[in-house]
């Protein structure tokens, strides 16, 4: 047992604890700091995991080869790092929001991160069970945090309810498993899932656990949660949810179907070309008539999410070679972390003073603050996909990690064809939101929108994570098709 | 540093400066517009005066790896091809934003805009990287959409919008799959467009017939409903006829001759085989192009849908041109994209000046104009006769040599004959009936106060616009020179793989490459 390697996680457990106490005991018009301080934490950790120190340097297995450390691990706690640090910078603008207890709240994303730290290093089904069970049940309060607003209740129980539901698929595949091949690690299990390819038992344990995993990227099927969910939930659980979680079940599901199942997966392309395609158009379809622009946030996370399985459908498709598809996800999830936090954080700050989420709150927002007005543009355009910007780089990837199988499988094409349909409806909603920024006609309200300092670092860093994946992208690139080696079986 | 790059990259740069110029700096923002422009139309001159024509390769090149590990590198350069269509993108842009005069609300914003679309497709144009080559063009087409829906006219504006955004989206979106396709299916690991010509000359290295047949359908029509390409061309007139005179004066103009210069760049080199077997269908297309909306523009009631319109018939004659796939119609379809863009910005700017100063288009309401506004009517009428292929004109030229490129074909008689017809008839027909309702006949009693272009600073952008459509109409060889040494390797792949089409054939001679 090497359990060095797991300092990174522990770190991070202590700092959510740590910030629990001092909680306790700071007076209560101090306690915005805790953010802060939570933010000067992360941000050493971030820097400590790219100095060479610490345990993101060292790779290795640890309890039994429970406990991962590769360069896939690696790539995805420096981004969840990355996303609980700008998801912190829009709690604390959120704080005047949340009647008791933000020392908590921003604990609780403390604790979350925790979770996604280990989803990223589990590499066998119980430490998966446990890291998404981590990441779900702080969700759970963190998504009902503001107790006085009857949708944040409702967005509470409904995400309680069907999570619920969720895990309990999820921890039944895991039985069926278990109990037809015996083996609970990844690599034990895919040097004999050979053997158990015929076996309905066994590939009904798989579909489940897929169905599980469904539910946190919110994929077709199970994306039913997701705009009510986003809707009602505070904005920072928003983001954390679209970014944090979202990023959390891709790498659970790459885990689990090409390093522990790579026969299965290739066994089950179609079902994920059909996937992928179905949930591109229910999200992008379902947010043309949107008004309210968390709920829109929400189906464009489905939509995204549907983007993301085109590099899932793509791996499949050749389960001996992941760089293309798995390094395109990673890149595309790179390019989302910032653009969803630019347009949250525009969000937390145009909502603050009405209590409507309606598209009609941005009107004037071009004259109330030129910055977030250009943030959210900026945000909008790299949605859709739109160069010179991240989004654009990551949908070409996806792309083209998808059109190089066609000549295999005829099916491709039409998910090539379906994911255009998806970025060309696309294009009217996120326009709309920009449409609303600048060329709304009845302005009422052009009272100047104050952007506090910390809010114009969270900013900042986002517009240039945008445009920095967009104009320069050979360095993560390269880090992402590294970390995407992994995953080749 | 290459002088494209900064051809470019001027207009880029004044973009990003303006962002941080406060709104109300009017005078600013258009000063720094026209300089950049300026600048950028100056070294474009410079350039195509210091190309040396039928030098084999590019000239101004410039390579910076830009991601390795997909072979994509910022590559730019020169040759024939695009030499001609670099030199008219900078006039017209310089010309536009001498145009947008008649902005009067959200200057900032619209400046942004232009100097995006004019640096992004003289970038598009002179880049050899397929990733570039879209990556720019895409990055100026999407102020496109916004300008026709911000600073649009008309009732039908947001139908416009609405429509041009969809079919140019789509257009793009096919022509990405194809490209993407097609980096894919070489299997050279490159985007390099030389690169990619030259590991294709290798036989062993040709793609199969299925899937050049699967990839140039993508690339035809993705292309193809770009450059307005019948029957996708319904957007066209009715996007120009709502844009703004500058808008529509680049995308006409420019923008729209990047889909024909992605055909004869990629396409035809690359994937020969498939070509030839489009031939015929790109020739009955370019005929509907030339006969069919040649017919719908004699309907129309409003100036600028007519323009629009024989904008898009004139599409037809380059389709044709690509269609005869040899040197002097390939030439010639060359020739009339850089005449047309300069013909196109010309009306769609002569047309932009009488909307705002008659407030109308209507083709009924107006008339006479030519005895209160002498020299932007002496201009239109100049313009229509260029549209008609009037000799003297560098329409004409490139008109008359893609005639006979076609006609060098055999099975192409029918379609050339048809298209001349359409060319000398229908052309003719809607371009003098609109001269004599316009320019001619009683001047309604309302259009008695309207003031001519005033001084020399507002008839420049005009002037330019004409003087180069008749320097290029009076020496065309100035252009034709520098095309055809360029044009012939193209030529010589996308025929040589006739023997192709039996590999017995091909494996026994040698590839005719060098």
């Amino acid at each position: 047992m090497n359990a060095s390697l797991m300092s990174l996680e522990i770190s991070v457990l202590a700092l959510g604890l740590l910030l629990m106490l001092a909680d306790l005991f700071m007076p209560v018009e101090r306690r915005p700091f805790l953010g802060f301080a939570a933010i000067a934490a992360l941000t050493a950790l971030l820097i400590a995991s790219f100095s060479g120190y610490g345990s993101c340097s060292i790779s290795g297995t640890a309890f039994n080869g429970m406990f991962v450390n590769d360069a896939l691990s690696l790539f995805f706690k420096r981004f969840f790092i990355i996303a609980a640090i700008l998801v912190l910078f829009v709690a604390v603008q959120f704080a005047d929001r949340i009647a008791v207890g933000i020392g908590e709240y921003y604990s609780l994303i403390v604790f979350a991160l925790a979770g996604m730290l280990f989803a990223a290093s589990a590499n066998n089904f119980a430490m998966l069970f446990v890291a998404i069970e981590l990441i779900t049940v702080t969700f759970y309060v963190l998504v009902s945090f503001q107790r006085g607003r009857i949708a944040s209740l409702e967005a509470g129980v409904k995400y309680l309810i069907l999570g619920a539901l969720s895990s309990s698929f999820m921890v039944y595949g895991i039985a069926l498993i278990w109990g037809t091949t015996g083996k609970l690690n990844f690599n034990e299990l895919a040097a004999v899932a050979n053997q158990y390819t015929g076996e309905k038992i066994f590939l009904l344990g798989v579909l489940l656990v897929v169905v599980g995993l469904g539910f946190k990227i919110a994929a077709f099927p199970f994306q039913i949660w997701a705009p009510d969910v986003y809707q009602g939930a505070p904005t920072p659980t928003t983001a954390f949810l679209a970014i944090g979680s979202k990023a959390a079940g891709f790498v659970l599901l790459l885990r689990v179907l090409f390093v522990a199942l790579p026969v299965v997966a290739a066994h089950w392309v179609n079902l994920l070309i059909v996937m992928s395609a179905i949930t591109i158009l229910y999200g992008n379809l379902c947010a043309i008539p949107q008004r309210n622009l968390k709920r829109l946030m929400g189906y464009s996370s489905i939509a995204h999410a549907g983007y993301l399985l085109l590099g899932v459908a793509a791996i499949a498709g050749n389960v001996h070679d992941a760089t293309a598809g798995g390094a395109a996800i990673l890149y595309y999830l790179a390019g989302y972390l910032f653009t969803v936090i630019a347009s949250f954080t525009v969000i937390t700050l145009v909502v603050r003073k009405s209590d409507t989420e309606d598209i009609s709150v941005l009107a004037g927002l071009y004259q109330r603050s030129p910055l977030l007005a250009a943030t959210m543009t900026v945000a909008m355009v790299s949605l859709a996909g739109i160069p010179p910007l991240a989004g654009f780089f990551g949908k070409f990837l996806l792309l083209k990690s998808v059109v190089a199988l066609g000549a295999v499988n005829q099916g491709y094409y039409c998910l090539v064809f379906t994911a255009l349909a998806g970025v060309v409806i696309s294009l009217y909603y996120y326009f709309g939101v920009v449409r609303a920024i600048y060329f709304s006609k009845d302005v009422t309200d052009l009272s100047p929108i104050a952007v506090s300092g910390s809010a114009k670092i969270c900013i900042w860093l986002s517009l240039a994570g945008i445009l920095w994946l967009g104009i320069f992208p050979n360095t993560v690139l390269n880090l992402a098709a590294e970390a995407a080696k992994v995953l080749s079986s | 540093m290459s002088i494209l790059t900064y051809i470019s990259g001027w207009p880029l740069l004044a973009a990003l400066l303006l962002v941080f110029v406060p709104a109300n700096y009017r005078v600013i923002i258009r000063f720094v517009a026209l300089v950049a422009t300026f600048i950028s139309m100056a070294l474009a001159i410079c350039m195509f005066w210091h190309f040396k024509a039928g030098q084999t390769g590019f000239q101004f090149e410039q390579q910076v790896p830009w991601v390795d590990s997909l072979g994509i590198s910022y590559h730019v350069g020169v040759d024939g091809l695009n030499v001609g269509l670099i030199l008219m993108g900078a006039i017209v842009g310089f010309a536009a934003a001498c145009c947008s005069w008649e902005i009067e609300r959200r200057e900032k914003e619209f400046y942004i805009l232009l100097l995006l679309m004019t640096g992004g497709i003289l970038g598009a144009f002179a880049s050899l990287d397929m990733f570039f080559f879209y990556f720019l063009h895409e990055l100026a087409l999407v102020p496109t959409f916004i300008m026709i829906g911000v600073w649009g006219r008309g009732e039908r504006k947001n139908y416009a919008t609405f429509q041009i955004t969809l079919y140019l989206s789509i257009g793009a979106l096919l022509a990405l799959i194809g490209l993407i396709a097609l980096y894919v299916q070489m299997g050279a690991h490159t985007f390099d467009i030389p690169a990619l010509i030259k590991y294709a000359q290798d036989p062993h290295n040709s793609l199969s017939l299925k899937a050049q047949n699967f990839i140039f359908p993508l690339l035809l029509f993705g292309f193809g409903i770009l450059v307005s390409l019948w029957p996708f061309h319904s957007w066209a007139p009715l996007g120009y006829g709502s844009a703004p005179a500058p808008t529509a004066m680049l995308h006409a103009g420019v923008l729209k001759k990047f889909g024909i210069y992605g055909l004869i760049r990629i396409a035809l080199p690359l994937l020969p085989q498939a070509a030839q077997g489009y031939v015929q269908i790109i020739a009955w297309l370019a005929l509907g192009n030339i006969i069919y909306v040649g017919f719908v523009a004699m309907r129309q009631r409003d100036l600028n849908l007519l323009v629009g319109n024989s904008s898009v018939a004139h599409m037809g004659f380059i389709f044709l041109g690509i269609a005869s796939l040899n040197l002097i119609g390939i030439t010639g379809a060359v020739l009339i994209m850089v005449a047309h863009g300069f013909l196109a910005a010309l009306t769609f700017a002569l047309s932009g000046y009488i909307f705002k100063t008659t407030g109308t288009l209507e083709i009924s309401e107006l008339g006479g104009l030519c005895r209160k506004l002498p020299f932007i009517g002496t201009a239109l009428l100049m313009a229509a006769m260029a549209g008609c292929g009037l000799p003297g004109f560098a329409n004409f030229v490139g008109e008359a040599t893609v005639f006979f490129g076609a006609w060098s074909q055999p099975a192409l008689h029918t379609a050339t004959v048809l298209a001349v017809w359409g060319a000398l008839v229908i052309g003719a027909v809607y371009m003098t009936r609109a001269i004599r309702n316009v320019l001619h006949g009683p001047l309604p009693q309302k259009f008695n106060q309207l003031a001519d272009a005033a001084n020399l600073w507002r008839k420049l952008p005009y002037a330019l616009l004409l003087v180069s459509l008749f320097l290029f109409g009076c020496f065309p060889k100035l252009l034709t020179d520098k095309i055809e040494p360029d044009v012939k390797p193209i030529v010589t792949m996308a025929t040589q793989a006739r023997a192709g089409v039996l590999p017995v054939a091909l494996n026994s001679t040698p590839a005719i490459s060098n």
